[in-house]
Formats: structure tokens, sequence, C-alpha cells
């Protein structure tokens, strides 16, 4: 099985229509932020994306899901996963810098800043790691992307998806503005994920 | 059925309709100032289009094996059902009541179409399928709503599933005219004096018939209720359906369901009043859907999840339908 294919499996099962609001697809190195409410959250996220940028995208999934299984590593390392162990995450040994060394000079990133699933239609506080991915690369621009009816289809604690429809959508970019701290950065990509839900 | 002449008119005839349609519509959005609104030429212009795809649909299940129209049902209905379960709100422990409607029932009820099998495909989901549904939510063991949450999937499952499922079953049928129903029943009588008559045959043909009749009565209701319509039915289920719609409509096309009775193995009386059914099931049948839309306060399914296109907006009428049509055709038209 190849991307492409693996791609159009995840459209099918979700049924997710993309729709780009202030914002162009662009093959320059971007963060694409979301909010986390099923497994297929970065595989759905990832296949949205047109395949010429698929190829230089890089979706941050759970390893604890995503690394459990033969058949879920082989599709991870097709979609271009970078697996992550929430566990490990701590203070002093981030995977923001295994993840800025991993992108390089020409990939994008699909990171989920609630750093957990949300249980509903919540958009949990964000953590810090967008913050310092922004503060390390001050030319990434940081897109919010808002998936709804996500959670229906792989809700917690289920392995089998139900293919009803859902929407990914994308919003205008952020910069990290020069001396912007990380509570009012963060809390201004919050408001423009959550912004995204009425448009 | 492609050497048959009658069939070409018919096609020949359907074609023009939706020819003279696109015409008109597309005149009328470079005339801004004809007096009609651009909204109301916009809609019009979405539905030809919507037909054009459904009678291309139809055309080819005139040519092609008639299991090919099954699937290609098969896939219309599942998309209808996505738009249905993503409308209602369901409970997270319903999720894998949901999956089995999606992943075992919906496509077995097609393969038993596809199948001819009348006596299991009648019954799997009015019968295992509600039960399945009930007992599978109450194992999920979140008694919450419980009456009403196997009510809003059961729904789903027979408008969705059951219901169309009947329209491309109606290939499958052995139908013959009353006349030679009749001579069928004396040749079983004494098989020695008659010979047993022919089926009809021409079924895709029907199954065109009656999905053209049923896009008709829509469009006649439409055209009913723009021009006379004054007392609305429900105001709060839908704001566009009218008494004089419904009458206009359901009259429209009992008598242009009368007039194309040569294209069916029904008389003029018959193919009249069954056209009068569709028309005033199929009514009924959006009023129904419009109704359970308000309940979830959303104009259209299509724009429920952004992006899409509301599949359910336009088969709505199709869905009550079609057990009617295929079920009185099954009793009058075909030998017992």
């Amino acid at each position: 099985m190849t991307g492409p294919l693996i791609a159009l499996m995840a459209k099918l099962i979700s049924g997710a229509s993309a729709r780009w609001v202030d914002c162009q697809p662009n093959t320059r190195q971007r963060v694409y932020f979301a909010n986390h409410t099923s497994h297929l959250d970065s595989l759905v996220i990832w296949s949205a994306l047109p395949s010429y940028i698929r190829v230089l995208t890089r979706p941050v999934a759970a390893k604890d899901y995503w690394g459990k299984t033969r058949l879920r590593r082989y599709l991870a390392g097709r979609f271009n996963a970078l697996l992550i162990d929430r566990r490990d995450i701590k203070v002093h040994q981030s995977p923001v810098d295994m993840l800025l060394r991993e992108i390089s000079n020409t990939d994008s990133l699909i990171v989920f800043p609630e750093g957990h699933r949300s249980a509903g239609e919540q958009v949990g506080e964000f953590k810090s790691g967008l913050y310092y991915l922004c503060k390390k690369r001050p030319d990434l621009e940081a897109v919010p992307v808002h998936l709804d009816n996500m959670n229906r289809i792989l809700p917690r604690g289920e392995f089998l998806p139900v293919p009803l429809l859902s929407s990914i959508t994308f919003g205008p970019p952020l910069v990290l503005e020069p001396g912007e701290q990380k509570v009012d950065f963060l809390t201004r990509a919050r408001k423009s994920l959550l912004r995204l839900k009425d448009v | 059925m492609v050497n048959d002449p009658v069939t070409w008119i018919f096609v020949a005839g359907v074609l023009l309709l939706l020819g003279v349609a696109t015409t008109v519509g597309q005149f009328l959005k470079g005339q801004p100032e004809s007096g009609i609104k651009s909204a109301d030429v916009e809609t019009f212009n979405r539905r030809v289009r919507v037909w054009w795809l459904l009678c291309s649909l139809l055309a080819a299940a005139l040519f092609l094996p008639r299991s090919v129209t099954v699937v290609l049902f098969g896939l219309l209905s599942f998309w209808a059902l996505r738009e249905f379960i993503t409308l209602t709100p369901t409970r997270l422990s319903d999720h894998r009541t949901l999956f089995w409607v999606f992943v075992l029932f919906t496509p077995l009820q097609f393969v038993l179409v596809g199948m001819g099998k009348y006596d299991l495909y009648s019954i799997l989901i009015p019968v295992y399928g509600l039960l399945f549904v009930t007992a599978r939510v109450a194992f999920s063991g979140d008694p919450k709503r419980f009456l009403e949450r196997t009510a809003k999937i059961q729904a789903g499952l027979v408008l969705c599933i059951y219901c169309l499922s009947l329209t491309p079953a109606l290939l499958y049928l052995d139908i013959y005219t009353s006349k030679d129903l009749r001579l069928l029943n004396e040749a079983q009588q004494n098989p020695t004096q008659f010979a047993a008559p022919a089926a009809w045959g021409k079924n895709a043909l029907l199954l065109f018939y009656f999905v053209f009749m049923v896009q008709m009565s829509d469009a006649f209701q439409y055209i009913w209720s723009k021009i006379l319509g004054k007392s609305i039915i429900a105001p709060a289920i839908s704001s566009t359906r009218t008494w004089e719609g419904l009458i206009g409509g359901v009259g429209s096309t009992a008598l242009l369901g009368a007039a194309l009775c040569w294209a069916t193995p029904f008389n003029e009386w018959q193919a009249g009043c069954l056209s009068f059914v569709i028309a005033l099931v199929g009514f009924s049948g959006g009023m129904a859907m419009s109704a359970i839309k308000r309940d979830r306060g959303v104009q259209d399914y299509g724009t429920l999840v952004v992006g899409h296109g509301g599949v359910l907006d336009r088969i709505d009428s199709l869905c009550f339908a079609s057990p009617v049509f295929f079920l009185l055709t099954k009793t009058f038209f075909t030998p017992g």
C-alpha cells in the first residue's frame, strides 16, 4: 500500500471535506496545529492536504496507539508519521528539538497542542510545545486546523471507525511576533482555532 | 432493452425535457432583470444538475447489468445514511451499534437485493435490523434516553437503507400486465389449453419511469406552490410546502403518469393511480425529512457538515415513495 492509497482510504472513511479559509495550500514550512479528538486526526489532516504538500508534511502521532501493532506501525510509516511517546514528555526532555531536526529545512509538521484528545467538542488549553517550535524557528507559519465530527468517527477507546462525515477547516496562518509572551501566543493560537468553528 | 423503441422514445423525451430545463435555467441566469429572484434561479439550476445526475444513472441502468444499478443505489444509500447519522446526535456508547449498521446491515441488504432474495431482503432490516439495534444499544450499558437513541438509529436504517434498497429491487420482479397476469392464471390452471405469457421484461424502464415521476412530482409541487401557494401546511416544519402545491403537484403528477403509461406495464388508470400515490407519499416524505431537519435546527442536510452536497435533501421523497411503489407493483402486477 502506498501513500496516495492510504490518503484515499482515510478520506473515504472520514468523509472529510477540506476548506481553506483565508489560507492557501503552500509548500513553505508550516506547523499545522489542530484540535485533537480522535486517533485518526493526524492521518485525516495529512490526507486532506494536496499531494505535493503531503509528501513534505509529517504528522505527529501518539506512539502508544500508532506503534502498537505491526499494521499500525506500517501505516504510520507510510503516512510519514513522527511517533512520539507522550509519557516521555518532560520539561527538560521535550520533543521540540527532535521535531525540528526531523523536518530540517523542507518539511512541515502537524501537531496537536492540547497534548491529549479532548472528550468531546471542547478544545483544551494548549501545551507550550507549539510556542517553543515557533520560538526556535520564527520563520515557521502556524496554521490553525479545526476538525469537526471526528470524535464520532473514532471515539476514545474504540478501535473500529464508523464512516460518518466530517470537515476540516484550515485557517489564516499566524507567526510568533517578536517579544510575544508564551501565554499570549498560545491564547492567540487557541482563539484562532476556535474561531474556525463558526466560519 | 437496447433494441426497444419505447425505451428510446422515453429516454429521448426525458433528455429533451432536461435539455429544455437546462436552457431555461441558463437563460434566466443571464437575465438579471427578468423579475425572478436570482436565488430561485440558482436553486432551479442546482436541481437540474441533480436531475442530470440521476437520469444518467438510470440511463446507465438500461444498458448495464442490473447488479451495477444495485451497487450504485447501495452507494447512494450509504451516503444518505452517513448524512442522516451525522445529523442525528448519538451518544458515544452507540458507536458499536452504528458500526454494525454501517458495516453489516447496509451492504448485506444490497447483496440480498442483488441476489433477488425477496424473502430475506424484505425482512432483514424491519425485523432483524431493528431487533439488533435495540438489543445492541442495551448491551452498551448506557440507559440514558434509551428509546430515543434506539429510534434514531432505527429510523436511519429504515429510511436510508431499507426504503431506498427497494428501488433497485424493482429490477428483479417478474412483472406482468393485468391482462397477461389473467392469462398466466388460466395457463397455470389449464396448462394443456393455454400457453403462459412472457413477463413484461422492461424493468429498468419502469425504474426510470418511477424515479422520473418522483422527481417530477417534486418539481410540480414546487411550481404550483410558487404560482398559487397561499396556505402553508405547517409553517414550523416547512415554509414552502403549501396545500395548493400538494393538490396541484399530486394532480399534475397523476395526469403525467397516466399520459406516460405506454412506458410501463400499466394501463392509463393504473399508471395514473400509482403516480398519484407516488406523489402523495413522496410529498409526505419531504415533510417528514423537513421535520427531522427542523428538530435539529438545520436548513439542509448539506450544510450540516460544511462542504457536503446534501444527498438526503434531494432523495427524501424517493425514500418514502420507493417501498410503496415497489410493494404495490409486487402485489398487483406479479404472480402471487
